[in-house]
């Protein structure tokens, strides 16, 4: 790293900062506070503004440079969390977008209390959402804080302990000035910078093997020191059978946890109709999957062009291979363009950390002043008062959030928490979709099953992480010192994802409550034709 | 239920197509909704054609819209009975029958089938590492195949399942939601009179159908 890097980096970091600024700005004028605008953005984007937002959502740093990194370093196992991340979009393609836009409002719980007893299941639903986003939050920020260090070439704590600060006061910005419209716009502008960085990456991978893929993958194996082995599963999940019954575990949750993404899921508020929400999850399945496809080709360009022990000496977790990657396709270090690249594809990646934080800080400030204020408040039900007094309460709780996300974010800061987006992805699959998929599929769902169904899915699958090797126990855990690790996997999602469907099914043969043929045909129909959509 | 309706035969034509024949009026979902008792004071309704968006008055925060069922006894008994009697109804109407049936045939065998697919390919992958290992073709082995065959599935499903959606169900759902709106309103401006959003307009269903 030298010194014309960093200032060319951070003054990219900074026009990041002023572009997503200016689009905050530019999206609270006339703003009116109403709920529909806050949450949902009036409701008045297009399919390809929303499947736009929708990717720019759900690319994370994580996916940009972790899944590329682990290929560098692992091979074709890197690729199993690609091909998991991809088909979890057909979940939610097929069963909940269009199904949730005709039946919800603004978050997950307007789903399932359409047609159940509204104040248990709303505050049920909102802790779950909640904790999904907390637990997604902070492993975004404290990614962002080694990430911002690492690429700015230094390790030191006050570069991640100010990271961190600013990422969380950034996103607490975007939601409560700009709400919905201004974080779809930043995600949407995150979307076309990332896939325009990936595809230049990528076109300059293919041009150095003139277009042939099979020298790229046997370049990467070459270089890579393990061989053909290197094109193969097994190198980071062989081993014993818990890591291998690990890896299944994370892929189950991976696969069905996206569908219960509670910022994935107000995604679909932002278009007028079902139709709209089907097109733009159609166009982000395109992204998304156009992305992932880029993301295997530079992993193994990284391994091919720069070596698997070269990308695991700037980082043992690899999370550098896609910089140093743009470093060699600029034409190295001593050049101009090596730098140059390096710097953008670093401010690409900082655009991509603020729009997924803007993003949940949203959803969870969502699930806090809808589901959680307005059922525990007693005061002031209905009149247009309240409900102005709703979006106060959101922007407060995105500033409550981003606070509890900083606070939880520098305590984190040392720690290993690469689990937490497995596990966020786990609570998601094991206290959201079950919830869901009853309410909208099943005639005799009532309230005890929902009640039983996000509680029995989110308790165990944080208790079984408290209690699992990355916890404590381990040389990696977060308490080494300690050792109550009863639970051999590090993602619960395999036992706790069939636990929370078990839960609302029994839940609901146990309750003496009768099946409310009404309410379920008021959610029927409105699920399949939209009558009374808003 | 009425299942002769000739309005149901001639789904090919677009809809909003301008130069598609006016469709029947009357409407195709024939529901028998017993007149429920009327409620003693006038009792304000919010259909689509309110776009306030306001809860009923002590209705509490509904996370839903106006036609979200109300405990009995609620803030508007009547209406309420009578837009509950009107999705009822419409539930158990052929046409509403068919989209459902349309829907959960292509939706359930097919999410089955991928995710057992997905399964299988994690298991594989994780389970038996020498399989996957196999060459197919120069440095392609087994595993590369099945990734990129992963991809290629996502995709393939994804272009199946909205052409699906859009040939055999979207324009009967919007049929069905304009008459159930149009039902919801009129059953509960029957009950209500002198609400607010309570007039049912004539001719509303052959307006939206022509996309005035």
């Amino acid at each position: 790293m030298t010194g014309s890097h960093q200032t060319l980096t951070l003054l990219l970091f900074g026009a990041v900062i002023a572009v997503t600024l200016a689009i905050t700005t530019w999206a609270s004028r006339r703003r009116r506070g109403s709920p529909e605008e806050f949450y949902a953005g009036g409701r008045l984007f297009s399919p390809m503004e929303n499947g736009f937002a929708i990717a720019g959502d759900y690319m994370s740093a994580a996916s940009f440079l972790g899944i590329s990194g682990l290929i560098a370093l692992y091979g074709y196992d890197g690729m199993l969390y690609a091909v998991g991340f991809l088909v979890a979009w057909l979940v939610v393609l097929l069963l909940v977008a269009e199904l949730v836009r005709n039946c919800g409002r603004f978050t997950l719980a307007d789903v399932v209390t359409a047609r159940l007893r509204e104040r248990p299941v709303r505050i049920a639903s909102g802790i779950s959402c909640v904790t999904v986003c907390v637990l997604y939050l902070v492993a975004q920020m404290v990614g962002a804080g080694s990430l911002v260090a690492l690429l700015l070439g230094g390790t030191s704590g006050a570069a991640r302990s100010w990271t961190v600060i600013g990422v969380g006061a950034l996103m607490v910005v975007y939601v409560s000035c700009g709400g919905m419209r201004a974080t779809t716009w930043i995600q949407i502008v995150k979307a076309v910078l990332l896939l325009g960085g990936a595809l230049t990456l990528t076109v300059l991978v293919l041009m150095r093997f003139g277009g042939d893929i099979a020298a790229l993958l046997s370049g990467a194996a070459e270089h890579s020191g393990h061989g053909r082995d290197f094109l193969a599963p097994g190198l980071r999940y062989g081993g014993g059978w818990t890591h291998r019954l690990d890896f299944v575990s994370l892929g189950l949750a991976l696969v069905l946890g996206t569908a219960g993404l509670p910022h994935i899921l107000s995604r679909f508020y932002t278009v007028p109709t079902a139709r709209a929400a089907r097109r733009s999850v159609v166009w982000s399945i395109v992204l998304i999957g156009a992305f992932y496809l880029m993301t295997i080709v530079l992993g193994f360009g990284a391994a091919a062009l720069l070596g698997s022990g070269t990308v695991r000496g700037s980082d043992p977790a690899g999370n550098t291979a896609v910089p140093l990657l743009s470093l060699e396709l600029g034409g190295g270090a001593g050049s101009t363009g090596g730098p140059v690249l390096f710097a953008l594809m670093a401010a690409v990646a900082f655009a991509t950390i603020l729009a997924v934080v803007a993003g949940i800080t949203l959803a969870s400030s969502a699930s806090v002043a809808h589901d959680l204020y307005a059922s525990l408040s007693r005061r002031g039900k209905g009149g247009k008062g309240r409900r102005r007094g709703e979006v106060g309460v959101a922007r407060i709780a995105a500033a409550g959030v981003g606070v509890v996300a900083i606070g939880l974010g520098l305590l984190a800061q040392h720690l290993n928490v690469a689990f937490l987006v497995g596990l966020a992805f786990a609570v998601a699959a094991a206290a959201n979709l079950p919830v869901l998929l009853y309410a909208l599929f099943w005639r005799r769902f009532n309230t005890r099953g929902a009640i039983w169904s996000v509680y029995g899915g989110l308790v165990p699958a944080v208790a079984l992480v408290v209690f699992s090797p990355v916890v404590s126990g381990a040389p990696g855990a977060l308490f080494p010192g300690f050792d109550f690790a009863v639970f051999p996997l590090e993602n619960p999602g395999l036992v706790a994802i069939p636990l929370g469907f078990l839960c609302g099914w029994l839940g609901t043969v146990t309750s003496r409550e009768a099946p409310d043929a009404a309410g379920h045909a008021v959610t029927e129909v409105r699920s399949l034709t939209g009558a009374g959509a808003v | 239920m009425r299942t002769d309706d000739p309005w149901y035969d001639a789904l090919a034509s677009g809809w909003g197509d301008h130069d598609a024949p006016p469709p029947a009026a009357e409407p195709a979902v024939a529901v028998a909704v017993p007149r429920p008792r009327p409620f003693a004071e006038p009792c304000p309704q919010r259909g689509e054609s309110d776009p306030s968006g306001e809860a009923l008055p002590g209705a509490g925060d509904r996370g839903s819209a106006a036609e979200s069922g109300e405990a009995p006894g609620g803030p508007c008994p009547g209406a309420h009975d009578a837009r509950t009697e009107v999705y009822l109804a419409v539930q158990r109407s052929e046409p509403f029958q068919r989209v459902r049936r349309r829907y959960r045939r292509f939706v359930l065998p097919v999410s089955a089938a991928f995710l057992t697919w997905y399964l299988a390919y994690v298991v594989a992958a994780t389970a038996a590492p020498g399989l996957m290992a196999r060459p197919v073709a120069g440095v392609f082995n087994v595993a590369m195949a099945a990734g990129l065959a992963q991809f290629a599935s996502t995709f393939l499903l994804t272009w199946a399942y909205v052409r699906h959606a859009r040939l055999r169900r979207d324009e009967l759902a919007l049929e069905l939601r304009w008459e159930t709106q149009d039902l919801a309103r009129t059953r509960a401006a029957a009950v209500a009179p002198g609400g607010s959003a309570a007039s049912a307009r004539p001719g509303y269903l052959r307006e939206a159908r022509e996309g005035v």
